[in-house]
């Protein structure tokens, strides 16, 4: 193992690049760019063995990824924002084929207006999709659930596409130490591909078929199935990625400050480091707060949720996208999470971060402490009024 | 005539965001020239852009603009000239938003003969990106995606044109600026799909990366590729190989999707009313 001071894009490629998928596919857009130049550069350096292909559009490169893994090959792509939009007729497609695609996303806004900052909106567009979603907080993470999507994935019990989550700009454009993994180690860890089924002349299949109502709702029950109880599978490799490569990562949720504390922050993404120094802020004021870091949004893990927030007073949620005409997003998922639990706590939300709006630790303590806790629904932190005014 | 042509840009946007030594600026430039020459009515134009450096030409121009997505714009620019039909629709695009991501809508704007103009703006690589290789990139050239020399075979942009039908197909480069404007002119004034593909310079990108020198030097590589096409049609096909023609490639008059589709209401009116 080698701890190298590199870009959060190359902590990526290097995870993609480790996994040795058999085809690789993707189309340049901002902030995803240099995960795919790196990944070019590896290969045409004749480090990694693959064949590429930067195609001529988002739903090109999906469509590639996709026939390679029909065809029995282990593939990787990586897009964001507007690309994912584009893309997303051929990513429902692979989910509901059951073909294990890890991708990367570097989560940016959509449009309009056109923004290339960060935000989480694009992921949303796969909330419903099948794949399993994990987001990243810093680079090591980022590369950690590329290794840890390969194996949850291609797991006979999952068989299922894995999107890893990661801010765009905040986390593939800067740069910090990443502890990269042996070769050898994640060749162990992972094994080579064996597809469940595959595209073979000799034993000819159709994947993807046509489905009267007499079969279609049955398939797309056993699709989510699989999505759910996918939790028990995500929590035995974020186990056994820590037994092997020594560092937690990655799982379900994780918890920071929690156990003692009245008040929970949920958050996701790369926010979760903020958060955590306006814990600390406050706890050394006296005031008993802890984190709720989700790291996989789908499954949604309910029951850890409420296991984490059982007995707590208060909990803030922030949602770095919105449900246009209704709001929050997290928010409500925490919220139907915790409906019918005994003593509930008192839920605010807010909305933050949108379009690569800046936000410090001072506007995250604002939230914890805002005045009458549990009336706060999908507020809005950081709008500018100068430009709301008519 | 700086006067001239500063009048069709939002002076409050400017300086643009172009690298300098870019070819937008000339492909920008000589676009206002020839609209003041032809003496249009600024109020009736459209302006469709797509995602890309040449898109952006779209937001400081003075005419409504339309600031479409990735690939978009030709298809855009179909709706708004059907909502419209007197409206001038002007597309700015490049090589990768029309002839990659966009080449769907590219063909079928020209097969259906739509009443558009379009200028591509044709560096041969993804320069907002970061210089990843397009439809576009020659052979062998360098890329931030071919960083041991590109393997695919690039698109002839007229060529694809002729084939699909497009009755005014003109190539030139930044660096024949005046057969540019007067180009330009023929193609807006065209009734019908009319496209010119403009090779340009993109020094931050592709020339770094094919170590081409300074914006100056890459500009003049166009007088070694591009070919009048008088002369390119005289040459022997093995000696066509890496050279494009210039000038008008295709002009030819046929009627246009809004003809046909005016007929076709004409008829029917005709046979359900017996007028």
């Amino acid at each position: 193992m080698a701890i190298e001071l590199i870009e959060g894009s190359l902590a990526i490629a290097h995870g993609a690049a480790l996994c040795r998928p058999g085809v690789i596919s993707a189309y340049p857009i901002t902030p995803q760019t240099h995960i795919v130049e790196d990944l070019a550069k590896m290969v045409a350096d004749g480090q990694l063995k693959t064949e590429f292909v930067n195609t001529e559009s988002e739903f090109g490169a999906a469509s590639v990824v996709l026939g390679a893994l029909a065809g029995g090959s282990r593939a990787y792509t990586a897009t964001t924002s507007q690309g994912l939009a584009l893309m997303l007729e051929v990513l429902y497609n692979c989910a509901g084929m059951r073909l294990p695609l890890v991708m990367c996303c570097a989560n940016r806004s959509l449009s309009a207006p056109l923004s290339i900052w960060s935000d989480q909106q694009d992921a949303m567009l796969m909330r419903d999709s099948g794949f399993i979603m994990g987001f990243a907080e810093d680079a090591q993470e980022a590369l950690d659930l590329h290794i840890m999507g390969y194996k949850i994935a291609e797991d006979e019990r999952v068989q299922l596409p894995y999107m890893v989550n990661v801010d765009g700009f905040l986390i593939t454009h800067t740069f910090e130490p990443v502890n990269i993994p042996d070769q050898k180690l994640v060749d162990e860890y992972l094994g080579s591909y064996k597809p469940f089924q595959v595209l073979d002349p000799a034993n000819p299949i159709t994947m993807g078929c046509f489905t009267e109502p007499a079969y279609h709702m049955d398939v797309r029950y056993q699709m989510h199935k699989a999505n759910l109880e996918s939790t028990k599978v995500i929590e035995e490799v974020a186990a056994s990625f820590e037994k092997k490569f020594g560092r937690p990562s990655g799982g379900l949720i994780r918890n920071y400050k929690l156990d003692d504390a009245d008040t929970v922050v949920v958050a996701m993404g790369s926010i979760t480091g903020l958060v955590e120094e306006a814990v600390d802020t406050l706890r050394g004021k006296g005031q008993k707060v802890g984190l709720l870091k989700i790291k996989t949004l789908r499954p949604f893990p309910t029951d850890k949720v409420r296991e984490a927030l059982s007995g707590k007073k208060h909990v803030v949620v922030m949602d770095r996208a919105m449900s246009a005409g209704y709001g929050e997003i997290l928010g409500s998922e925490i919220k139907a999470a915790l409906y019918g639990t005994p003593n509930p706590p008192a839920i605010d939300s807010f909305i933050y971060g949108l379009g690569g709006r800046d936000i410090h630790e001072d506007e995250i303590i604002g939230m914890i402490n805002r005045p009458n806790p549990g009336t706060h629904r999908s507020e809005w932190v950081g709008l500018r009024p100068d430009l709301l005014e008519e | 005539m700086r006067e001239q042509i500063l009048k069709y840009f939002k002076q409050d946007k400017l300086p643009h965001v172009f690298c300098p030594g870019c070819g937008n600026g000339e492909v920008m430039h000589a676009m206002a020239q020839a609209i003041d020459e032809l003496g249009w009515d600024p109020t009736q134009i459209l302006i469709v852009g797509g995602i890309g450096c040449s898109s952006r030409i779209a937001t400081y121009t003075i005419f409504d603009s339309l600031h479409t997505l990735h690939g978009r714009p030709v298809a855009f620019a179909v709706g708004a000239k059907l909502a419209n039909p007197n409206l001038k629709v002007i597309i700015v695009s490049g090589d990768g938003d029309a002839s990659s991501i966009g080449g769907n809508h590219l063909i079928h704007a020209a097969r259906r003969n739509m009443d558009l103009t379009l200028f591509i703006v044709n560096n041969y690589t993804y320069g907002m990106t970061g210089g990843q290789y397009s439809p576009t990139t020659p052979l062998g050239s360098f890329t931030t995606t071919s960083p041991c020399g590109h393997v695919e075979e690039p698109f002839s942009i007229t060529d694809l044109l002729v084939g699909a039908g497009a009755p005014f197909v003109a190539r030139t480069g930044t660096l024949y600026f005046n057969e540019l404007v007067k180009l330009m002119k023929l193609a807006l004034a065209k009734n019908g799909f009319a496209a010119i593909d403009i090779f340009t310079q993109c020094p931050t990108n592709y020339g770094r990366n094919n170590r081409l020198g300074k914006p100056i030097d890459l500009i003049k590589t166009q007088a070694s590729i591009l070919v009048p096409k008088e002369k390119y049609d005289l040459l022997e096909p093995g000696d066509r190989v890496g050279k494009f023609a210039r000038g008008v490639i295709q002009d030819v008059e046929k009627p246009t999707f809004l003809d046909h589709y005016r007929a076709c209401i004409l008829s029917t009116r005709k046979a359900v009313h017996h007028e």
